[in-house]
Order: C-alpha cells, then sequence, then structure tokens
C-alpha cells in the first residue's frame, strides 16, 4: 500500500519560503506562506496577481485512432464542439452517475487529448480510465510525473508573464491553449484557473518549472498557497472534488448539468443524469448566507426549521473579497429553491442561513 | 500568575479562585485573523480538559478547551462583538472569566518556560 507522501518539484522552495505545509491529495503542499498569509494571498490574486505550485494536477494523454469516440464515451462534456487548441471543463461519471472526477480536456488534435485531473485522484482514474478503454483502439499515457504545473492567477497575468517570462498570452481567450518551444522543451500554456479571476496555467518539465517559479518570484509575484486557492474557487462557486464533488454525487445534484450534453450518442453515466435532469434529482448542491457570525464549515449540518437534518454543508467560509459568512450545502432538493430559509448547525448552536446563488463572487474571466 | 494547556489556551489567576481564560499569543499567531469566537455563557460550568467554545480564524475552527474546571462569571462581549481583538492582543483580551472549582488543577498546567518549549517544538 501506498503511504508515502509525494513532493512536487517546488516543494524546496515552499520551505526555503517558511510556507505551512500539509498533506493534500497524497502532496506535501503548501497551505500559506510565512510573507502572505492567507488573506494577503487571497487579496494579491482579485486584485494583481498571484502564482501557485499545482505541479500536484496529474496529467494524462489520450492518443489513437479512437480517442475521440473515446473521450466522449468517458467524458460528460463533447469534445466536437472545440477546435483543436481549446479546452472543456466535465467530469467522468461511474455507472451509477456519481463523479469519479472532474477535469479539463484539452483538444490537441482530432485524436489527441491531454487529460488534467485531480492529483487525490490521480489513480484512481488512471485504473478506470483504462477499464473504460478496453474496447477501444487508444493509447493512455499517465504523464503526471513528467509534468510540473504554475497557475499564474489575476488581473496582471497576462502582463507578468509576458514582462516576467517574455511568454505572450495575449491572444488566448478563455479556456484555450497553445503549445511552443520554450527554452528547448515544448511547453503548454493555457488561459484557465481556478480563482474566479483571469490567469494563466503553464506545464512544462519539473525542471522548467523550478526555474520560472523562480523567475516569478524574483520578480516579487506573490507566492499563493492552497489555503487561497480554496476561498478563492469557493467565492467563484466552483466545485472541490471531495467537497462539492464524491463517487456518490452527480452532476445534476453538483449544479454542474450544463457541462453534461445529452445530445451526445452516448456517455457513461448518461441515463442517470438524463433521467435526473428530466425529473430532478433527490439533493441539490445550493449556496447558503448564514445571517449570524458563525462560520458553517464542511460536514457541519443543515436544518430544517423543526431542526430535522435536510443536508450538510460542503464548503463554509467568512468570504475574504464579500466579508460575508457564506457556504455551499448539498441538501434535499425541496429545499434548494433560492430565498428558502433553513437553519445550520455550528457546534452546539443553530444559526438561520438563507438559500442563495453559489456563484457568490462574479468571475472576472478573459472574453 | 499564568498557565497553559498544551492545546494553547492559558488560565491568568487575578484573584485566589478567579481567573481569565484565553488563546495564547503563539495559537492567536496560527490562526491568523480571528473572525469569530463560541464563547459559554454566564453561569455555565467547566470541566478541566474539556471543550467549552471555539475560535474561528479564515483558515479554520478551533475548539477552546478548559484549563480548568469551573463557572463562567462573565464573558467578554467586546471580543464577542469584535473577534480581531483576539488577534491584536489575545492576553489583553481574553474571552472568558471564570470561578475556579479547584486551585490545585492549576499544578498540573504548563508553566511559560515548557510552553515555551513546546511553542518552539511545534514550529519546527
Amino acid at each position: 500500500m501506498e503511504t508515502s507522501v509525494k513532493k512536487t518539484c517546488l516543494n524546496e522552495r515552499h520551505r526555503a519560503l517558511d510556507a505551512t505545509m500539509v498533506e493534500f491529495g497524497g502532496f506535501d503542499m503548501p497551505i500559506e506562506y510565512k510573507d502572505g498569509g492567507i488573506v494577503a494571498e487571497h487579496n494579491a490574486v482579485r486584485k494583481a496577481v498571484g502564482v501557485f505550485d499545482v505541479s500536484h494536477m496529474g496529467e494524462v494523454l489520450v492518443t489513437g485512432d479512437e480517442a475521440l469516440y473515446f473521450v466522449n464515451h468517458i467524458f460528460t462534456n463533447d469534445v466536437r464542439t472545440i477546435q483543436d487548441g481549446g479546452i472543456l471543463y466535465g467530469m467522468m461519471l461511474n455507472e451509477r452517475g456519481g463523479v469519479v472526477d472532474d477535469l479539463l480536456v484539452y483538444r490537441c488534435e482530432e485524436n489527441k487529448y491531454f487529460l488534467v485531473i485531480n492529483a487525490a485522484n490521480i489513480d484512481k482514474d488512471i485504473a478506470w480510465i483504462r477499464k473504460c478503454a478496453g474496447e477501444f483502439n487508444v493509447k493512455i499515457e499517465n504523464l503526471s510525473d513528467k509534468y510540473g504545473e504554475l497557475a499564474i492567477q489575476g488581473p496582471d497575468a497576462e502582463a507578468t508573464i509576458k514582462k516576467v517570462l517574455d511568454i505572450d498570452g495575449s491572444a488566448l481567450g478563455f479556456y484555450t491553449f497553445k503549445m511552443f518551444e520554450y527554452e528547448g522543451e515544448t511547453i503548454i500554456l493555457s488561459r484557465t484557473g481556478y480563482t474566479g479571476e483571469d490567469g494563466f496555467e503553464i506545464y512544462s518539465s519539473p525542471e522548467l518549472t523550478v526555474k520560472l517559479w523562480d523567475k516569478l518570484i524574483s520578480a516579487g509575484v506573490q507566492p499563493c498557497g492552497l489555503g487561497c486557492r480554496d476561498t478563492l474557487r469557493f467565492e467563484a462557486g466552483l466545485p472541490l472534488y471531495g467537497d462539492e464533488l464524491g463517487d456518490d454525487i452527480t452532476p445534476v445534484e453538483a449544479a454542474l448539468s450544463m457541462f453534461c450534453k445529452l445530445d451526445k450518442e452516448n456517455f457513461v453515466g448518461k441515463d442517470i443524469v438524463a433521467d435526473q435532469k428530466a425529473n430532478g434529482a433527490p439533493r441539490k448542491l445550493v449556496g447558503l448566507e448564514i445571517n449570524a457570525p458563525a462560520i458553517a464549515r464542511h460536514g457541519y449540518e443543515v436544518l430544517d426549521a423543526d431542526n430535522n437534518v435536510i443536508g450538510h454543508i460542503t464548503t463554509g467560509y467568512r468570504s475574504i473579497t464579500l466579508d460575508k459568512n457564506i457556504a455551499m450545502a448539498l441538501v434535499d432538493s425541496r429545499y434548494s429553491k433560492l430565498g428558502t430559509e433553513v437553519q445550520v448547525r455550528v457546534r452546539k448552536k443553530v444559526f438561520p442561513a438563507v438559500v442563495v446563488k453559489k456563484r457568490f463572487y462574479t468571475p472576472n474571466y478573459k472574453k | 500568575m499564568i498557565k497553559y494547556l498544551p492545546s494553547h489556551e492559558y488560565v491568568r489567576v487575578v484573584e485566589d479562585n478567579k481567573a481569565y481564560i484565553g488563546i495564547t499569543p503563539f495559537a492567536a499567531k496560527q490562526l491568523g485573523n480571528v473572525v469569530y469566537v463560541d464563547a459559554p455563557d454566564e453561569g455555565e460550568e467547566l470541566t478541566k480538559g474539556e471543550e467549552f467554545g471555539a475560535i474561528e480564524s479564515v483558515k479554520a475552527a478551533s475548539d477552546l478547551y478548559s484549563p480548568v474546571s469551573g463557572m463562567v462569571i462573565e464573558v467578554n462581549e467586546d471580543v464577542i462583538d469584535n473577534p480581531k481583538l483576539v488577534s491584536d492582543d489575545p492576553i489583553a483580551n481574553w474571552i472568558i472569566k471564570v470561578h475556579l472549582h479547584d486551585v490545585s488543577e492549576l499544578d498540573d498546567l504548563l508553566d511559560q518556560a515548557a510552553y515555551d518549549k513546546l511553542c518552539a517544538e511545534e514550529t519546527h
């Protein structure tokens, strides 16, 4: 059994910056840096720019004569709707309609796709993809150890990568990418992120990732840890696998059915999604605003007016940008309508809360 | 006299059997910006080593454990109204004042030197 904690190529850099380190998804990762802290790092991304080490993410290359059919078979979105250089967000589902993982699919060519998956799910996903691949003429390569990844996020991201790294991302629209030669290797630059701000992600060899990181830090770019990655994505209403998504949560429940293309011939889990989309799902992911100083954290109970449990909190914070106590919660669908009054149990006490849109913060993406 | 629990609560005895309880500067620094203090009500009985409330920062919720057994005789309303005071100066901005039931319980707690040593170890 695998018990050792893995390190990204930037582990020594995080330690040199006195980061608070924790285990996340099987990796030793920074939560926040000494000369920063979660609030300062969060604000740097909202107002200027910050850089994240996201080298823990997994990368999988799918190629072969039937790559397009195969990716469309395991993926809820439809890769026929994008051109080469386009990216789609979507999910892989199990036969019960539960989410195996949420991922990005980069279309390199008609039969060449680059999948970016969650660190904690790499082994599970690879096993699942290989299992599904049985009948298809495709080649599956797990490249997770071959790539480092940086996320440069915030309104100043485009200017920063131009000035500090001499990388021009100005022509890239949101959710597109390009591959090009840089310092003797082929790297991937995409206009993507997980913060609700404009930004880029760069995939390169571990060695080059360290070089790029050093340049950015030397230029004064704020290093950002997983702490603010979570507060940023949460404010933008973006789900985190393990909180809002899991093997027993469907896309309809997670309010992600817009990323499931039912007009495709088939994909694993489609029947359940179609049924729930037509007839409703038992649970629904909602936003909550708590009208009290208490903060509802992951796992806390959501109650009806008579204190019956109707769901649980998936993520909750005092929003740094909005200065409000907000949460996402998976609740009985009967309580999912905007404006519904519910209650949240915070330790021994119960506080009133109201169902609101879960996109608490309007993202500033490049159009 | 000030004594500590390894979970970073202090008890500061101000009269023979009355004391203030709060979190240590070390804990305040680890937590970052405190945004909510969940304190017991006046008159509640506390048991040594048991949870009596919680303190929340942007990052996380931390349970508060009582260093002593006793009854809550005052809740610091300033801190309830303005939790950030705890981040600024957690000793001046205590959370509750208690009446101690058994002063000898203080003997089992960490003194300043022992607590400083613990903090030094946790930093490494």
